[in-house]
């Protein structure tokens, strides 16, 4: 009998079947209008101020539109977009950080939807560069942060400093910083990582890739140099990790008063519950010897590419980005509205961030293309040996390689 | 063939194991032989992989073992984090499950069973939450460093420090930096020098918990064993003269070989893959990339990088390694009741049965002289 024959072949046909069912993809249905139709949005939320907020502006869209909205506030937003593509049910519309945008967008991820939007054209057009794959201006820009030098208040008239003090360029820093130093505090801290040293590198005058964009220039004496300030306030003691004064983060050192002044963005107000009594303010970076620089960080409104319900998360995220609705999330958790009109009233209305927007015209966004994100994640975790006593050009040489490697490869696609 | 009264039985048989086959197969065979496709293939996470990617044969395969480049300069990081953990962990987490099993069994302890649970709680206790009461423990001005200052060390901050403790102990006969033998290029795109730094002061904190969380388990595996142990066994032990030590190393511990064995494998196989704590202390194996394990290595490369074929390869070739050295350790703790090394064996035993028989005759004369004594009396 050949019964193993016939085992082995149902067998064959069993997990063929079942492999194909996984093939099988499962498009719900969808009509042309908003009307009736039910949208899912996934968001990386900071808070339950945030997630309260976008509910409340999705319902008033599912209301005028009649449809229905549910709001779902992600753990992992990464994890569970990708788990959502590979399962063909992505969520209708998605919170997308900078920091994957090029990824996801050069692997057919997003529909390039925002050239259409009826207000395309008021976005900040650094925010417009930053969404943009490919020439096509893909997807809309939630909102944006730019980060300044937030000084503890009280320490700071404890100091004896005054406004005229407020430091402007890199000597006036380190020596506000060497002033605020004492025994239980130091007087600048911030995260050791891309997203605060490279503003100093571009203060310096460097930059990480050719105006043209094929070169990586990491390995320049102009980005040494902004590393090497920052190892020098290191040195002299003015300067410390967050995590070498035992806070998780910059505005927790800021709030226990162990800092006198961080580098963040607006999303310092999150402090005010856990240090009601924390007085601070916010002005823009010093400048370095090239000028002015700092980073603009922002989430765009993902939409997945062929998505049926496309044409009515287009309509919800105009509504989400109308000034209007822009504003009332600025009122509620902090983020600066993407649209200049909206930029410009919110500043008037919190004077207090005004610098954060005023920043915005000379902010540019980090490097972000398509498989960068290892080179740079490979940045950061060199950038921790920087103090004390790392080397800076080597750690700039290594970039060099990783980044230009994943430069040529994204380049030949 | 015959047609007996049992004709026709071999049908229900099928019927009857069907549920259990078609569950295994769907959810066990079906994703593994999928996730073995998707390390051949270019699938980049959009829609099922079955026609949305295209065989490119080894190159996901060749991009993590052979270029040069960040992938595999940080597949060789995390086999040596991960290696260190396994060496580290392993040995300490036997010893510990051996040394308790041990203790809880002895009949006069008091309070057996209080100790039992005690010991097996880490155990049962969610890896997240431990993982999250360590994070705690270990900051810089945490207990564990509080006790240290107690007794006037000053402690590193844990799990900041990316400084590998053989590194660290070079550094204390002023080695500081790679000398030039080791400067050169190791395997899998890092120096010797970075493949001889011993495990972060990190994953140190990470070994300690993985020891204090498995050890438990492994004690309810070495108990159950000791178990099976007779009384008579451990008389004749007593009998033969052989002191708590002796017996322990010359008799419990070969009886324990398969339990041995099981608790080793077992163990092996749950260090090299190595996940939840990683995912939890957070950043991508911070610090300085020293906490990165394969496992996780493959998970950001898919989810976080879109790379899902060069995730699936690593792991696989992480597979690869657990069945090759769990083979190797199978090979290593064989009975040696065969060849060359087992008639030494058979020679050596067979004299100390001897001996030991003579022991046992002197010693039963001196008893029977004894009862002969008391008798009398």
């Amino acid at each position: 009998m050949n019964k193993k024959a016939v085992g082995a072949a149902a067998l064959a046909i069993g997990l063929t079947a079942t492999l194909g069912g996984c093939a099988a993809g499962s498009d719900g249905g969808g009509g042309d209008s908003a009307a009736g139709q039910e949208l899912s949005i996934l968001i990386g939320s900071s808070g339950d101020a945030e997630t309260q907020a976008v509910t409340e502006a999705a319902n008033a869209w599912a209301e005028e539109n009649d449809a229905t909205v549910e709001v779902i506030a992600a753990n992992d937003l990464n994890q569970q977009l990708s788990q959502g593509f590979a399962g063909d049910s992505a969520p209708d519309l998605f919170y997308m950080g900078w920091d994957q945008f090029a990824t996801y967008a050069s692997n057919g991820y997003l529909e390039p939807y925002a050239a259409d939007l009826s207000n395309a054209g008021d976005f900040y057009p650094g925010l417009v560069d930053a969404f943009t794959y490919d020439d096509t201006f893909t997807c809309a820009p939630k909102d944006f942060s730019t980060l300044g030098l937030i000084i503890n208040t009280d320490a700071w008239a404890a100091a004896g400093l005054t406004d005229a003090d407020i430091p402007t360029d890199w000597d006036s820093l380190e020596e506000v910083a060497t002033t605020l130093t004492t025994d239980t505090q130091v007087g600048l801290s911030f995260g050791l990582e891309y997203a605060r040293a490279g503003a100093f590198m571009n203060q310096a005058g460097g930059q990480l890739i050719s105006d043209d964009g094929q070169t990586v220039q990491a390995d320049t004496p102009e980005n040494v140099a902004g590393l090497e300030y920052i190892q020098k306030l290191y040195d002299a003691g003015v300067y410390k990790r967050p995590a070498d004064l035992d806070a998780g983060w910059s505005g927790e050192a800021l709030g226990k008063g162990l800092a006198a002044m961080v580098i963040e963005g607006p999303w310092i107000k999150g402090i005010k519950n856990d240090f009601p009594d924390t007085n601070y303010a916010a002005y823009e970076l010093p400048a370095g010897p090239e000028g002015k620089s700092t980073y603009t960080f922002s989430n765009c409104w993902g939409i997945p590419q062929g998505s049926d319900t496309a044409e009515a998360a287009t309509s919800l995220v105009e509504f989400l980005t109308s000034d209007e609705q822009q504003l009332a999330a600025a009122d509620a958790f902090g983020v600066l509205p993407s649209t200049e009109s909206a930029a410009a009233t919110y500043a008037e209305t919190y004077p207090e961030n005004a610098s954060f927007v005023a920043s915005a015209d000379y902010a540019v966004s980090p490097v972000n293309f398509a498989g960068s994100s290892s080179a740079m994640v490979d940045f950061n975790s060199k950038l921790e040996t920087l103090v004390p006593g790392g080397d800076a050009q080597g750690i700039l040489e290594s970039l060099q390689t990783s980044l230009q490697a994943a430069l040529d490869e994204a380049n030949a696609q | 063939m015959s047609k007996g009264m049992r004709a026709g039985e071999a049908k229900y048989g099928y019927l009857f194991v069907a549920p259990a086959v078609i569950i295994i197969g769907v959810f066990l065979v079906a994703p593994i032989f999928l996730a073995l496709y998707v390390s051949f293939s270019n699938w980049n996470g959009l829609g099922s992989p079955l026609g949305n990617s295209e065989f490119i044969g080894a190159e996901n395969y060749q991009k993590v073992l052979v270029d040069d480049g960040l992938s595999k300069s940080d597949f060789g990081t995390s086999i040596r984090n991960n290696f260190y953990y396994v060496i580290f962990v392993v040995p300490a987490q036997t010893a510990l499950a051996l040394f308790l099993a041990v203790q809880v069994n002895r009949r006069v302890l008091r309070g057996r069973g209080f100790f039992r649970t005690a010991f097996y709680f880490p155990s049962v206790t969610s890896s997240i939450a431990i993982t999250t009461i360590f994070l705690f423990l270990f900051t810089a001005s945490g207990v564990v460093n509080s006790i240290l200052a107690f007794f006037g060390i000053n402690g590193p901050n844990w799990f900041k420090d990316p400084r590998g403790i053989i590194h660290n102990f070079l550094g204390v006969f002023g080695v500081s930096s790679a000398p030039a033998f080791l400067e050169v290029q190791g395997p899998l795109g890092i120096s010797w020098w970075e493949w001889v730094a011993g495990p972060s002061v990190a994953m140190c904190a990470l070994i300690v918990l993985a020891v204090f969380t498995t050890s438990g388990t492994f004690m309810l595996l070495f108990l159950a064993a000791l178990q099976n142990i007779g009384a008579e066994i451990d008389e004749a032990a007593l009998m033969d003269g052989s002191g708590p030590f002796r017996k322990l190393f010359s008799v419990t511990l070969p009886m324990l070989k398969p339990t041995l064995f099981t608790v080793l494998t077992l163990g092996l196989i749950g260090t090299w893959q190595v996940f939840d704590q990683v995912y939890l202390t957070g950043g991508n194996g911070a610090p300085a990339k020293t906490l990165l394990t394969p496992a996780f290595l493959a998970f950001s490369t898919s989810f976080n990088d879109l790379k899902w074929g060069q995730g699936a390869a690593i792991s696989f070739i992480l597979f690869a390694i657990i069945v090759a050295l769990t083979l190797l350790q199978r090979y290593i703790l064989r009975d040696r009741d065969v060849g060359k090394r087992a008639e030494t064996n058979a020679t050596r035993a067979a004299a100390e049965v001897k001996a030991g028989a003579a022991r046992a005759v002197a010693k039963n004369a001196s008893t029977n002289t004894d009862t002969t004594k008391a008798g009398i009396r």
